[in-house]
């Protein structure tokens, strides 16, 4: 008689993105996440309803222009990932991501880069930087993959 | 961020054409409009259930109202931001227009007047079947298997 099938234990993954487009791609991404335990994190409180019966975190709407504001989200950000502790962090940008898969990375945790669908022309600015620190790396878009990277691995849409 | 000139050229066309069935979500814009009904945000179940009631929607061209039209099956009609009115950043949303035109997801207004004359032609715009409301299924199963790779057992 076989032995039972091992049984996986749900992995903690941390699903980050700003608000609008970014936040929509996210939630395309939720049959990806089944069976797993995800922690949502966006910029505008009322998304929660968007992800009911799982966990969702705000944090400061932040981007590059300003850097105090930047401060206070990376801080926020920060302290997410040290209470979460996740086993993944995945992101579609836009800068909380950028720092959550920073953060996550020196926690330990494998990281995924999905750049937003409207980077079109090129790679965003955070998802050129993030390359360093992101395990997957990837674009919606065949154009822009790379020999070494980014990888196209199929789209939100 | 405002988008004070996508705002006022629809409420302008509803003056025009004497619309009373024009509903404004118009974020932090400064213009209130004189003859569209509207209101500065509007939750996502509010935000669906009027997209949902919308015979055409017009927006600018960014991916949240783009997949949640497309998600609707609602005929979609946009305007893109333009970096040199510093309605954002760079022109990624001139860029996103005509590829997701090209695709035939969307139509295009590039200006105001192109604007008020799709609208004339409202009868015309239409959508294709609603899209799946989740990403395809190869980068769903890449993404099962990252996460589940590296899983312990037990």
């Amino acid at each position: 008689m076989n032995p039972p099938a091992p049984k996986r234990r749900p992995r903690r993954i941390l699903a980050v993105a700003s608000g609008g487009g970014h936040w929509v791609q996210l939630l395309r991404l939720l049959p990806a996440f089944e069976g797993q335990r995800v922690i949502f994190v966006s910029v505008d409180p009322a998304y929660r309803l968007d992800v009911e019966g799982h966990e969702f975190h705000t944090v400061t709407d932040a981007t590059r222009w300003n850097k105090l504001r930047l401060l206070k989200m990376a801080a926020e950000v920060l302290l997410l990932v040290l209470r979460v502790r996740p086993h993944v962090v995945i992101s579609t940008g836009a800068a909380p991501g950028y720092f959550a898969l920073r953060f996550g990375k020196l926690l330990g945790a494998r990281t995924v880069w999905l750049d937003s669908i409207a980077n079109i022309e090129q790679l965003s600015l955070a998802g050129q930087r993030v390359r360093p620190h992101a395990d997957l790396w990837l674009t919606q878009w065949p154009h822009l993959a790379t020999p070494d990277g980014p990888r196209y691995l199929g789209a939100v849409l | 961020m405002a988008f004070d000139r996508l705002v006022r050229a629809v409420d302008a066309w509803a003056g025009q054409r004497r619309r009373s069935d024009v509903f404004a979500q118009i974020g932090p814009s400064r213009y209130r409009p004189q003859h569209a009904a509207w209101a500065r945000f509007l939750d996502p179940p509010e935000f669906r259930a009027r997209a949902a009631a919308a015979r055409v929607i017009v927006a600018h061209a960014g991916m949240g109202s783009i997949l949640t039209a497309l998600t609707l099956g609602k005929p979609i009609l946009v305007m893109p931001r333009r970096g040199d009115l510093r309605e954002t950043r760079n022109d990624h949303q001139v860029a996103t227009a005509r590829r997701f035109a090209e695709l035939g997801r969307v139509a295009v207004a590039m200006n105001e007047d192109e604007l008020a004359a799709a609208l004339d032609r409202l009868d015309s715009l239409t959508a294709g079947e609603p899209i799946a409301p989740h990403a395809d299924e190869r980068l769903i199963a890449a993404l099962r298997d990252f996460f589940a790779s590296g899983q312990d057992m037990g």
